[in-house]
């Protein structure tokens, strides 16, 4: 008895470029319209409206920036507690050992230091970054997405997807050109 | 719309030409192979082999006065009692308030919406790392025991011993590594599109799988840049109080204590103006030989020598008010320790010509900023810049050493007198900051291509740049 071995899609997907970023939001909303839903564009820069156009939903990075800068805050003032009240208490002019103003500025660089250190590596997870291999690298001159071309990609394992039809939808936006993607 | 005329946006004084802060007739193609192309050359430039030999052997010397001091002890320089901080605390704090304008070039004129911080924001964040840098290096090497300098932070030990929090040296060592690894962390995520356009550019085979690595594979997928996006603008809304932090929990050094002349409220916003002051003058200084050298005036234009200009003329007017502040206050103050500080000590004192020097440094020679004709030319920014750098040294050199000098007793009064080893150190530093500045310039762009291209797109309406 053996499993049986379902060889992934040789095809990713089907991508499009465009020379500017009006053409690209012209042709997401059209596929958004059209039904698609597993879609991304792939751009020199952010594109404004382009979030609306796929349907990308807002992240979460802010609460989690949020959460660890709290965490970051509360655990400096607690460290500085401990140090200062319990395990090495000093008698400086008499002051009292919880001395909370003097504790202010090592708290408040804690929390920095925990929001910020979340909000990179925070975003660099969500985005799954590093990915060394993406099966987009394989589309013609996408070495131009980093320099002046917009690219929309429909990918294969959405519902509508077909390699021609949806390859035919694309070259009806008026692309510089429209290709299908290989693993 | 009005954001599109924003980027345009004209001096209307002394009816000049208006001058825009990208120049047209540019486009996303056109911004990215200029920048990049920086550093995808093949060799080496002359005048580059030239500065960076120049500032490696200045390195090379304060490698050697460092690996001197770590063997014989802080006597090498001029320290003594009571001058017990000298030119080590005064170097420090320079430093540091140098690499204050990186980072408000990046953060907070980010949040202010100003455009035009666009071409100067990559190399002022990388100057604010590497005077950080140098900034470093003092507090550790001034210890004498440089090797107990893990002592310093919170770790269980054996020695049963904790870290005194109270004392703003402890809040130094915080402040100044969150600085460090904050500033570190937002220059790298800005660096990630830019490093993934030259992995995609380079015919270089080590220098794609480099590019490639440290890119991490970034594709510029807008669910990435969306996320990207946001953590930006939430690093640039971290990092405003941050620098605004640091530089005060600096200026805690000396106001945190009882000394006359230190122990002054004005201190904590008149050292940041003080640092955005002396940060906006290197900015300058290394802003108008990159665009001349490399050919960037196109992006870093007349615009932006004129605005940086202005800052430097506003936050050098708010340090003449402090400076009068201090003399108002130890008139005011009634406090004959103050009073003999602020007139007898640094105006008539033995470190008088110091003094006089700083005010015709930091005082009149800004003043020249108020013409727009000053503005407009980069030579006269340039010597300005310079001038304004060394006085505020000379500031930092008049804080520390005249109030340590000449404080309550006059029993304990003895002059400092600097060693070369104190300038090996100081120049040396130098040579640290200018060699990582020179290999900077060769293997990174040293202005952000994505937001440049964000740039031309939102002039691309109003005067012809991005269509092709």
């Amino acid at each position: 008895m053996s499993a049986e071995y379902i060889a992934p899609d040789p095809v990713y997907g089907v991508i499009a470029s465009f020379a500017e970023p009006e053409g690209l939001l012209r042709a997401s909303n059209a596929a958004r319209e059209a039904g698609f839903k597993r879609m991304d564009a792939f751009t020199p820069f952010p594109v404004h409206g382009i979030e609306e156009a796929l349907g990308i939903p807002r992240t979460k990075l802010p609460l989690l920036v949020l959460a660890c800068g709290i965490a970051g805050g509360l655990a400096g003032y607690l460290l500085q507690y401990y140090c200062a009240v319990i395990a090495y208490p000093l008698n400086i002019g008499g002051r009292p050992l919880h001395s909370w103003p003097a504790f202010i500025p090592v708290t408040f660089e804690t929390t920095i230091i925990g929001a910020a250190f979340s909000a990179v590596l925070g975003m660099l997870a969500f985005n799954g970054l590093p990915t060394p291999y993406h099966p987009v690298f394989n589309a013609p001159e996408f070495g131009l997405a980093s320099r002046d071309r917009f690219f929309l990609l429909i990918e294969a394992r959405d519902k509508k997807f077909d390699a021609e039809e949806t390859l035919r939808f694309l070259q009806q936006q008026s692309p510089l050109q429209a290709s299908v993607v290989h693993r | 719309m009005s954001d599109h005329e924003h980027a345009t946006a004209t001096i209307a004084d002394e009816g000049l030409i208006p001058t825009p802060i990208l120049e047209p007739g540019h486009s996303y193609a056109t911004v990215t192979d200029k920048i990049s192309s920086i550093v995808l050359e093949k060799g080496v430039r002359k005048g580059w082999i030239f500065g960076f030999a120049l500032s490696f052997a200045l390195l090379m010397m304060l490698l050697y006065t460092l690996g001197y001091l770590v063997a014989t002890g802080i006597g090498i320089w001029g320290n003594n009692v009571p001058v017990g901080w000298a030119f080590d605390i005064v170097n420090f704090v320079w430093w540091v308030g140098i690499g204050h304008a990186g980072t408000l070039i990046s953060a907070v004129l980010l949040l202010l919406r100003q455009e035009w911080r666009t071409s100067i924001n990559r190399f002022a964040e990388a100057m604010t790392l590497f005077a950080v840098a140098c900034a470093g290096l003092f507090p550790l090497f001034h210890m004498g025991r440089v090797w107990c300098f893990y002592w310093l932070f919170p770790y269980p030990n054996t020695m049963g011993l904790w870290p005194q929090f109270r004392s703003p040296l402890m809040w130094d060592v915080f402040a100044v590594s969150t600085y460090a690894s904050v500033s570190t962390l937002f220059w790298y995520v800005g660096l990630i599109p830019d490093l993934a356009t030259l992995r995609d550019r380079t015919q270089n085979k080590f220098a794609k799988i480099t590019f490639g690595m440290l890119s991490m594979g970034w594709r510029g997928s807008a669910r990435h840049w969306h996320r990207y996006h946001v953590a930006y603008q939430l690093l640039a809304a971290i990092a405003t109080p941050l620098v605004v932090s640091v530089h005060t929990v600096v200026s805690f050094d000396f106001a945190a204590g009882i000394v006359p002349g230190w122990h002054n409220t004005i201190f904590p916003p008149y050292f940041v103006a003080g640092a955005v002051f002396s940060g906006f003058a290197m900015v300058l200084t290394l802003a108008i030989p990159l665009r001349k050298w490399y050919g960037l005036e196109d992006f870093i234009t007349a615009k932006h020598l004129d605005n940086m200009g202005k800052v430097a003329l506003a936050t050098g007017l708010i340090v003449a008010y402090g400076y009068m502040m201090e003399v108002f206050g130890g008139l005011y103050s009634g406090n004959m320790f103050e009073k003999y500080l602020v007139i007898d000590n640094r105006m008539l004192g033995a470190y008088a010509p110091a003094y006089w020097m700083l005010i015709l440094c930091n005082i009149v020679t800004p003043q020249f900023l108020w013409s727009h004709k000053i503005r407009a030319n980069p030579t006269a920014l340039f010597i300005i810049s310079i001038i304004i750098n060394i006085g505020m040294w000379l500031e930092r050199f008049v804080i520390v050493v005249t109030s340590l000098h000449a404080d309550f007793l006059p029993s304990s009064w003895r002059m400092y007198y600097p060693t070369v080893w104190d300038f090996t150190t100081l120049i040396g530093s130098l040579g640290l900051f200018f060699t990582l500045l020179f290999l900077f310039v060769r293997v990174l762009p040293v202005i952000s291509i994505f937001e440049m291209r964000e740039l031309v797109e939102k002039t691309s309406s109003t005067n012809g740049n991005g269509h092709h």
